[in-house]
């Protein structure tokens, strides 16, 4: 079983929905310990995502379109999350390379290079009260999913939980990087707006596969 | 003789249009691009201004970008990487604060600074907050000392300020000139130093004896300027 085109056009298409909707509160929780400003940042990039994904040529493979969501929110987002996710979906996109089916390793492939880039552009470390609290554990979950001999399905909605787990897991934490660093131990008692919106990111790839399988 | 630009990132177009302004008192011919806020013009940084900005200041061989917060950092270093790795080469994103930065940059550009001096220059600009942090006394031990009368009609101002700079960069002693260390270009600027004044140069180090002698050599010589 694999995922494909159709799975990565979805996957995108919801990532702009759940922005959409969640936009606000992101940005409240930017409010409390940043600049407030994540939640419409993601929204205009994302919004010029959608517009975008709309002229790619129909046989465009998996790693071509999210590619295309790199450039785009690296050029229209113009907060700290432009570069950090840009990189995350450029590194993850070279990974897939010219592949049209994604297995469970692939997708494994992808989340990881995916969080090296965010890693490489922040040097954050888990712990630091960033976007890195939801992608680290959600590479963990998707590889050991994998190693199970999990479907992509599977490995997607593991890496979900995990990263859920994962941005919950900031509230307790005193900020290392980025703007809430500034703030010391007031940011303690607030999620991570990063790790929050990079949970609802990967929450949307394990949503549009079990929409992709049903269909199928 | 290739000459090296400076980009300035800030997250606000005025700010590094403000700054541009600035430095350019000091190195009007020099190449300064700002690049400041989105593309939209609301506050951010955007990866299009600052690539396009690279771009223009780096044509002549090489850039020097100095940033303000987070985000400019990020994408200025996003826009270094797209670039192809002859150009990478070109670009230096200097740690330093940004006005005082980029005026050392701008004035060690406008003196002919290579990109390693450019971007060496910025990085003197740090701590300037408090002007007396790095006052040091080198007397005692095995410090030499000279000093010498200033000629330069219109004093230390920034290009032998800069061009003492330069010189004094390349000695591994450390080296002082009226108490400030003679590496940070903002600090020797800062004496404020009049024609007809006293300086005195202090080193100590494998090569202090060499690094004084150069310094006495430059300032007794008018740093190359016709005494008027």
């Amino acid at each position: 079983m694999t995922l494909d085109a159709t799975w990565t056009r979805a996957w995108i298409d919801r990532t702009a929905d759940v922005v959409a909707a969640e936009h606000t509160a992101l940005s409240e929780l930017d409010r409390q310990i940043g600049d407030g400003d994540h939640g419409e940042n993601l929204l205009r990039g994302f919004t010029a995502v959608r517009a975008k994904l709309a002229d790619l040529p129909a046989d465009a493979t998996p790693g071509a379109a999210l590619k295309l969501v790199a450039t785009t929110l690296i050029s229209t987002v113009g907060g700290a999350s432009g570069p950090l996710l840009g990189t995350a979906y450029l590194k993850g996109s070279a990974a897939l390379g010219d592949a049209t089916e994604l297995d469970a390793e692939a997708l494994v492939a992808f989340l990881t290079a995916a969080r090296d880039g965010v890693v490489l552009r922040g040097k954050a470390e888990v712990g630091d009260k960033t976007m890195i609290d939801a992608w680290t554990p959600a590479v963990d979950a998707a590889a050991a999913a994998a190693a199970d001999g999990a479907s992509p399905a599977a490995v997607l909605r593991a890496a979900a939980d995990a990263a859920a787990t994962g941005a919950a897991s900031t509230e307790p934490l005193v900020a290392r990087k980025g703007r809430a660093s500034y703030l010391g131990e007031r940011a303690v008692g607030h999620r991570d707006p990063g790790a929050q919106s990079s949970s609802l990111i990967i929450a949307a790839a394990a949503d549009a596969a079990d929409g992709s399988s049903k269909e199928s | 003789m290739p000459t090296i630009g400076i980009v300035v990132v800030s997250h606000s177009a005025k700010i590094a249009e403000g700054v541009v302004d600035l430095a350019r008192q000091m190195a009007p011919t020099t190449t300064l691009v700002a690049a400041g806020g989105t593309d939209d013009g609301s506050v951010g940084t955007s990866f299009d201004k600052i690539s396009a900005a690279l771009a223009e200041a780096s044509r002549g061989g090489g850039a020097v970008v100095l940033c303000d917060l987070g985000s400019a950092i990020l994408t200025s270093e996003t826009a270094v990487d797209f670039l192809d790795d002859a150009d990478k080469q070109r670009v230096v994103i200097a740690d330093a604060p940004l006005v005082e930065g980029t005026v050392a940059a701008a004035v060690s550009a406008e003196t002919g600074g290579d990109l390693e001096a450019v971007a060496a220059a910025a990085r003197t600009a740090t701590g300037v907050a408090d002007a007396h942090a790095d006052e040091r006394d080198l007397r005692g031990g095995d410090a030499v000392e000279r000093s010498a009368v200033l000629v330069n009609a219109s004093g230390l101002h920034a290009r032998p300020a800069a061009d003492l700079v330069t010189h004094a960069s390349r000695f591994q002693a450390d080296v002082t000139v009226n108490g400030v260390d003679a590496k940070s270009l903002l600090r020797i600027m800062g004496l404020n130093v009049g024609v007809g004044s006293t300086v005195a140069v202090m080193a100590t180090g494998p090569d202090a004896a060499a690094a004084v002698d150069d310094l006495i050599t430059l300032i007794e010589g008018g740093f190359g300027e016709k005494a008027r």
